[in-house]
């Protein structure tokens, strides 16, 4: 990065640091930090869509989608996440490259699973391994974010279902007294009200989304975990700039940059709570009004 | 992607049907010095990375590098998201039944234990190794105490902060750590002779890509260029062909 | 094979009885099961005994995070805190890198009967340094339920208590601790619940397996290398799980019952399930 940094063998002390910090590799470990804030960004509105959509699902009157809208919302409550980390993205490629199999090769008589094998033909690949890099790197991505958007999406299926729950039947009511069909009902009065109820579940549910963030590293994605340990281990004479084992620093950056997020989150949340609690029928609310703001 | 452990999925095209190959794609894991490692850079660098792109421009290739974890980088190449692997793969038969393999590159080097004394309890001790390399498998069919790490750079920190008595690697792999670490660091035990070579894996249905690959390093072989650049990488005393 | 022999040789392969060497090729279900199962040991080991001793640490924070005295109170802040704000498995992690930079040393740990050497080696390895991480982990959530079931106690059960000239030790003993255990009793069933599910990181994160004895999750993701197929591995683990949840949900839910066996029917707190916790 600069050019005192040229030949880094022959620099010493505060030089020689800060050159490693500004270092190539450094500054994709710089750079992996805004990989987690990016993953987070995409992971939040879709985990919520997921969750919307299994509420949804919940409360419907055909049987069938209850009963999956409810067991998939169940479902992250007896197994470990890290096992659906495990799975969802190895399953979701399979069947992609099921899909894209059928299509394209239709002629292919043998079949695609054989023992533990799983064949497709190439041109079924995706991406294709002509592909450039980039895409393959952004098709990870988009696997790593919807393995998180379908597990969080349960939590937040759960949540979203118990705080439409807890819309005061009375004003449900109200609206079919106005004369408004279900839907207008659902979309016009519960929908907006709900949100209220689901905040705090929803927000100690983006807290454990952030906890959860180091999970990306199992699904192979170079992140903060990756460069931390990539980058702070032994160094021998081959490197530009050798240096002995410096994970337990690493992971302490790694510490204190979660809980930072964390604790921003909080404040940011309890500014949220108060501006939602505004004009709401609810114990806060109430407060807020007696306090004349 | 260390986990999408996809598939053996060996293609049986009809011979002769081929994708137009643009760019081959190399991957590595980067975390093997002087193999390959990912320099401060961030580029794939090592005597692979030279060698790759050697192979590649003899072959008239166009080769893009891919980083891929150890412990999952045979189910990404048989699935699809690389076409070589190019990481300091010992040939083995049991590699083969997945997999096949050019011709090696680099000789069959023994594996080696180093420990922090002379006198380290290499049958009793315990002994690090890097899951699923061929030495993790030798130290556990031998029923020495095997610690599995996932990178060889975890293995050598057991080491020195006295996790493990020795660790178990490739003997090229370590020299450079024993000889930079001032006499912490010293070979112990008998050099155990392990796989056969040194070789570019690739998927079964590749056997074009191999024929390339092959005529590639036979011709670097016989012009004395690879010898040359396996003294540049691992020094005076490596074994070269 | 028989599925008998199977169970016979990787009952207990997690802990080191049984056949030597993992199984290879041609994987049977039966070994999926067997070999799984036999990984719950650990899961068991590290989920039973954090619970066991960070109980007792939750509810020793929660009083501290309670006190007027800011020398006790601003240390049970910062240990919930850290503890709840960052991810278990950077604390993995770091908890295991740290570990390593002690000195090796050993001391006589008289007791009574006999002497043990405890060594600080022992850190280094899963059976003790990850159980510690793991106690420490689940006394900080636990202890912030704790902290905010005591916040919940009725005023006039405290005015009654004193009202009776009960003050100190014996009020919390007899009056408040029972209340906030009432009070807290569905929250913590979801943190046993989530820190049983939290056990599968253990090897994931730092902490080496030695001779290829691991938990559930380590053996899961062995078969899953070596066959290319997720769709047996991480099924079996799954159903094991939820084996475990539906489990503890019955054996907590016994002890919420005699929580509030004094509680007239319409009043008693039900458990519900809810992802407060996870880390």
């Amino acid at each position: 990065m600069f050019d005192s940094c040229a030949d880094p063998k022959t620099l010493e002390g505060l030089s020689w640091f800060l050159c490693f910090l500004t270092s190539g590799k450094q500054l994709l470990f710089y750079r992996s930090f805004f990989i987690v804030l990016i993953l987070l960004a995409v992971t939040a509105p879709v985990a919520l869509a997921f969750g919307f959509g299994g509420a949804m699902a919940a409360r419907s009157r055909i049987a069938p989608l209850s009963w999956f809208g409810k067991g998939y919302s169940a479902m992250t409550r007896g197994v470990p996440d890290i096992v659906f980390f495990l799975f969802v993205p190895i399953a979701m490629d399979q069947a992609l490259e099921m899909i894209r199999h059928k299509i394209k090769c239709p002629e292919w008589t043998d079949p695609i699973f054989r023992g533990s094998d799983f064949v497709v033909c190439q041109q079924a690949k995706f991406p294709l391994s002509t592909s450039p890099q980039i895409y393959h790197d952004l098709y990870a991505f988009t696997l790593a974010v919807i393995a998180f958007a379908v597990v969080f999406g349960a939590f937040a299926a759960s949540v979203i279902y118990g705080a439409m729950q807890a819309v005061p039947r009375a004003q449900m009511e109200t609206a079919e007294a106005y004369g408004m069909t279900d839907r207008q009902a659902f979309w016009r009065i519960m929908v907006p009200q709900m949100w209220t109820y689901a905040l705090p579940g929803l927000s100690n549910l983006w807290m454990i989304l952030i906890k959860a963030t180091p999970l990306l590293f199992i699904l192979g994605i170079q992140d903060v975990v990756y460069w931390a340990r990539e980058n702070g281990g032994y160094k021998t004479e081959h490197f530009d700039y050798p240096h002995p084992d410096w994970r337990v620093y690493y992971f302490l950056v790694l510490l204190v940059f979660y809980l930072l997020m964390t604790k921003g989150s909080e404040v940011i949340i309890g500014r949220l709570t108060r501006n939602l609690s505004h004009g709401q029928a609810t114990l806060a609310g109430e407060r807020m009004r007696r306090a004349g703001r | 992607m260390k986990k999408l452990i996809l598939s053996t999925a060996i293609v049986a095209l009809t011979a002769g049907v081929s994708l137009a190959q643009d760019v081959v794609r190399m991957g590595t894991e980067g975390a093997y010095p002087p193999s390959n490692f990912i320099n401060d850079k961030g580029e794939v660098d090592g005597f692979e990375r030279e060698l790759g792109d050697e192979l590649c421009k003899r072959a008239e290739l166009k080769c893009e590098w891919v980083v891929n974890e150890w412990d999952s980088i045979i189910p990404n190449l048989v699935s699809g998201n690389y076409d070589t692997i190019i990481a300091a793969m010992s040939i083995t038969d049991e590699r083969k039944e997945v997999i096949d393999f050019s011709e090696a590159y680099q000789p069959a080097t023994p594996s080696v234990f180093v420990a922090k004394s002379a006198d380290a309890d290499i049958k009793g001790g315990v002994i690090a190794a890097q899951t699923s390399t061929i030495q993790s498998g030798y130290v556990a069919e031998q029923g020495m105490t095997l610690a599995e790490y996932a990178t060889g750079d975890e293995t050598i920190a057991a080491v020195r902060n006295g996790e493990a008595d020795a660790v178990f690697a490739d003997g090229e792999y370590l020299a450079p750590i024993v000889a930079e670490s001032n006499g912490e660091l010293m070979v112990v035990g008998e050099p155990v002779p392990l796989g056969g070579g040194v070789g570019i894996g690739m998927r079964k249905s590749d056997a074009e890509l191999r024929a390339k690959f092959d005529a590639a390093i036979t011709s670097m072989k016989d012009d004395g260029s690879l010898n040359a650049m396996i003294v540049k990488w691992f020094g005076e005393n490596a074994t070269t062909w | 094979m028989s599925c008998y022999q199977t169970l016979l040789d990787y009952g207990l392969r997690s802990i080191g009885i049984g056949e030597r060497l993992l199984p290879k090729s041609d994987f049977t279900l039966c070994e999926h099961f067997v070999l799984i199962g036999s990984g719950f040991v650990w899961n068991f080991y590290f989920g039973i005994f954090a619970l066991m001793f960070g109980f007792f640490l939750a509810n020793a924070v929660a009083v501290a995070k309670a006190s007027h005295n800011p020398w006790v109170r601003k240390p049970a802040e910062w240990f919930i805190f850290i503890f709840r704000g960052s991810p278990l498995f950077i604390q993995f992690f770091l908890a295991y890198e740290s570990f390593v930079l002690l000195p090796r040393v050993g001391f006589d740990l008289p007791l009574g009967f006999t002497t043990i050497t405890v060594e600080t080696s022992w850190l280094t390895k899963a059976w003790l340094g990850a159980l510690i991480v793991l106690t420490l982990n689940t006394a900080a959530y636990a202890g912030e339920i704790f902290y905010g079931a005591l916040n919940s106690i009725p005023k006039g059960d405290i005015e009654a208590a004193d009202a009776y000239g009960m003050s100190g030790w014996p009020r919390f003993r007899r009056v408040m601790w029972p209340t906030i255990m009432r009070l807290a009793w569905p929250g913590y069933t979801n943190e046993a619940i989530f820190l049983f599910q939290a056990t599968t990181l253990v090897f994931f994160s730092g902490f080496p397996a030695f001779r290829q004895q691991g938990d559930a999750l380590y053996y899961a993701s062995y078969f899953s290398a070596k066959t290319f197929n997720p769709f047996m591995a991480y099924p079996v683990i799954a159903f094991y799980f939820i084996l475990i949840t539906l489990a503890l949900t019955w054996i907590f839910g016994l002890v919420n019952k005699r929580l509030n066996r004094h509680l007239p029917q319409n009043l008693k707190a039900r458990i519900r399930l809810r992802p407060q916790l996870i880390r």
